[in-house]
C-alpha cells in the first residue's frame, strides 16, 4: 500500500525513457562538456585567431600562473575565506536570533522591517572604505563586518518566513498538549523553519565570499584575493589577476557546496510534499 | 443513558454560546447550548457545514473560549482539563509532523509531558499494535496512505490513555471503504479503552454506527435540534458492533431517525444543505 506512494514521491518530472543513472551521469557530464568547449574556444581565439595574450590571457597561461604563484594564492584564499566564514557564521547566528525575536513579538518585527530593508540595499562599495578607515589599516574586522552584514539579510528574511510556516492543525495540537513556548519552538517552529533557514544560509554563503572579496578593494591590509586581483590588474599582470579570479570562483564554490551539503544532510528526511496535511 | 450518579460526567456544557468577531460584524456561531456526555459514552455531533459542531468541540478542548457559559471536563474547567491532559484529540487532517517517523509522532505527547523513555518505547509499541501499524514504526508520514496517517493520529490521541477522546471529522478525508474499516476499528478501540468520545461528523451512517447518542445540530446560529438515542447494541456491548450491523434493519431505522431529525421542520434540500448521506 505504501510502496506505490514511495516510488511516486521520488520521481519528480524525469524525462521519459531515461534511467536514473543516465540522468545523473548527464547532470555531471553536460556542464563539464560546456566548460571544456568554452575553454577550447577561448584558447583558440588567443593562440590561433590572434587575440593579444596581453589583453585576454589564454587558459594555458592562466594555469601556468596558477601553478607558479600557488603558495601566495593559497595564502590569499585562506585570508579571504576566513573573513567570509566568520561573516557567514556571525551573520547567520544574528539573522536567526533576530528573526526568532521578530517572529515572537510583532512590534519588533514592525520596527526591524525597515532597518533590514535598509541593510539589504547598503552598497558594499560605499561601506567598505568607511569601515576600513574606522577599524584601521591592519584590521580584518571591517571586511568581516561587511560579510556579516551581507549574510545577515538573506538568513533573517528566510528564517522569519520559515517561522511563519506552522500550520493551524499543528498549532492546535501543541495547544491541546499544553506545550510550553520553549517546547513549541523546539518541536514545531524550528523544524518547520529548518528548510527556510538552510536556504537562507546557502544564499548567504555566496554573498559572504563576494562581499569579503569586494571589501578588500577598498583599503585595509593586503594579502586577500580581492586586493591581489586589484594589485595584479593595476600592474598589468592580467594572467596572474585571472589566476586569482579562478581561486575566488573556487572559494565561492566551496562555500556554496558546503552549505548545500549541510542542507542535504539535515534535510534527508524531509518529504517532498511538505504541504500535504 | 443512565449512568451511576456518583460518576462525574466526561463533558458538561452549560449555556455555552460563541460569537466570532469578523470584519463584517459579529457572527453568532452557537446559540446557548446544554449538553452532557457521560463517562465512557460515545456521542456524535452531526449537522450541516456551519452548524457549529466543530466550534463546540473546540470549546470543549479549550482551543477556543466560549463567549458565555461554562464547559466542564471531568468536573474541571476546560482550561484546567487541557492543562491536565484529560483528553486526547484528533482532527480531520492527521496533522502528523512530517519530519518525525510514525513512532516519533506517536511519542510526541509522551515526550512533551516528560514520560521516561523506556516506558515511552513500550507504550508506543502497544499503541502501534492497537492501530495495526507495528510494521511501520520507522516510516515517515509521507510514506503512508491517508488512512494509515489517520490511524497514527488516533494512536497519538490515545497515547496518554485519556478518558475522553475528541475527534473532529477524523475520517472526513478518507474514501468510503477505508472509512468503514476505520469506524469498525474505532468502535473496537473505544470499547477497549472505555474512553468517552465526542465525535464530530457530517455522515449519518457514521454517526449511527459509532454512537450511543447522536446530537443533531442545525446552522445559523448553531444549536442542538434534537438528541437521538441509538438503540443499536443498547443491550449488547459496544465491542459487538460489527460489520453485520450495517446491514441490519435497526441500523436503517436509526439512520432514518437521524435523517428526519436533521431535516426536521424545514423542507428537505434547504434545511440540510451540505449534509452528506454517506
Amino acid at each position: 500500500m505504501s510502496a506505490g506512494a514511495v516510488t511516486a514521491a521520488t520521481a519528480p518530472g524525469r524525462p521519459k525513457g531515461m534511467g536514473p543513472r543516465t540522468e545523473a551521469t548527464l547532470r555531471i557530464v553536460a556542464p563539464v562538456a560546456v566548460g571544456l568547449i568554452v575553454l577550447g574556444i577561448w584558447q583558440f581565439l588567443v593562440s590561433v585567431v590572434g587575440v593579444s595574450d596581453y589583453l585576454l590571457p589564454s587558459p594555458v597561461s592562466i594555469i601556468e600562473e596558477l601553478i607558479a604563484s600557488w603558495d601566495s594564492i593559497v595564502q590569499a584564499t585562506l585570508i579571504t575565506g576566513t573573513n567570509a566564514l566568520i561573516g557567514l557564521v556571525l551573520g547567520s547566528i544574528l539573522g536567526i536570533l533576530l528573526a526568532a525575536v521578530a517572529a515572537r513579538w510583532r512590534p519588533i518585527d514592525r520596527m526591524s522591517a525597515p532597518v533590514v530593508a535598509m541593510l539589504a540595499v547598503v552598497p558594499i562599495v560605499a561601506l567598505a572604505p568607511v569601515l576600513n578607515s574606522m577599524f584601521g589599516a591592519d584590521s580584518q574586522f571591517g571586511r568581516q563586518a561587511i560579510a556579516t552584514l551581507a549574510s545577515f539579510v538573506p538568513v533573517f528574511l528566510n528564517t522569519l518566513r520559515g517561522f511563519r510556516q506552522t500550520v493551524p492543525v499543528h498549532r492546535d495540537l501543541m495547544r491541546a498538549y499544553a506545550a510550553s513556548s520553549g517546547q513549541v519552538l523546539r518541536t514545531l517552529t524550528l523544524p518547520t523553519a529548518r528548510p527556510f533557514i538552510l536556504t537562507g544560509i546557502r544564499i548567504a554563503s555566496s554573498l559572504a565570499v563576494i562581499s569579503a572579496l569586494v571589501a578588500e578593494y577598498f583599503g585595509g591590509p593586503r594579502g586577500g584575493l580581492g586586493s591581489l586581483i586589484s594589485t595584479s590588474a593595476a600592474s598589468s599582470q592580467y594572467a596572474r589577476a585571472w589566476a586569482y579570479v579562478v581561486a575566488s570562483i573556487a572559494l565561492g564554490l566551496v562555500f556554496y557546496l558546503a552549505t548545500l551539503g549541510l542542507e542535504r544532510l539535515l534535510q534527508r528526511h524531509t518529504p517532498q510534499a511538505r504541504r500535504r496535511p | 443513558m443512565s449512568e451511576p450518579v456518583t460518576q462525574v460526567a466526561a463533558v458538561e456544557v452549560r449555556g455555552v454560546d460563541k460569537v466570532f468577531e469578523t470584519r463584517s460584524g459579529n457572527v453568532q456561531a452557537l446559540e446557548p447550548i446544554d449538553l452532557t456526555v457521560a463517562a465512557g459514552e460515545f456521542v456524535s455531533l452531526i449537522g450541516p457545514s456551519g452548524c457549529g459542531k466543530s466550534t463546540l468541540m473546540r470549546l470543549v478542548a479549550d482551543l477556543d473560549e466560549p463567549t458565555a457559559g461554562t464547559v466542564e471536563v471531568f468536573g474541571k474547567t476546560s482550561r484546567r482539563a487541557r492543562l491536565d491532559q484529560e483528553y486526547g484529540i484528533a482532527f480531520q487532517q492527521a496533522g502528523l509532523l512530517p519530519w518525525r517517523t510514525v513512532a516519533g509522532n506517536v511519542a510526541l505527547p509522551l515526550e512533551l509531558h516528560g514520560e521516561a523513555s523506556a516506558a515511552r518505547a513500550s507504550r508506543i509499541a502497544e499503541l502501534l499494535d492497537m492501530v495495526g501499524l507495528a510494521d511501520f514504526a520507522d516510516r515517515y508520514p509521507d510514506q503512508l496512505s491517508g488512512g494509515m496517517q489517520q490511524r497514527v493520529a488516533i494512536a497519538r490521541a490515545l497515547a496518554e490513555r485519556p478518558r475522553l477522546l475528541l475527534m473532529d471529522e477524523p475520517f472526513g478525508a478518507l474514501d468510503e471503504m477505508t472509512r468503514e474499516k476505520m469506524q469498525t476499528e474505532l468502535v473496537r478501540i473505544s470499547a477497549e479503552t472505555g474512553a468517552a468520545v465526542v465525535f464530530v461528523t457530517h455522515s449519518i451512517p457514521e454517526a449511527v454506527f459509532l454512537s450511543d447518542r447522536v446530537v443533531v445540530m442545525s446552522p445559523r446560529p448553531g444549536r442542538i435540534r434534537e438528541i437521538v438515542a441509538m438503540r443499536l447494541g443498547a443491550e449488547a456491548e459496544r465491542a459487538e458492533r460489527t460489520e453485520e450491523l450495517r446491514e441490519e434493519r435497526v441500523f436503517f431505522d436509526m439512520v432514518t431517525a437521524v435523517r428526519e431529525a436533521l431535516h426536521g421542520g424545514s423542507p428537505i434540500g434547504t434545511g440540510a444543505r451540505g449534509v452528506e448521506t454517506r
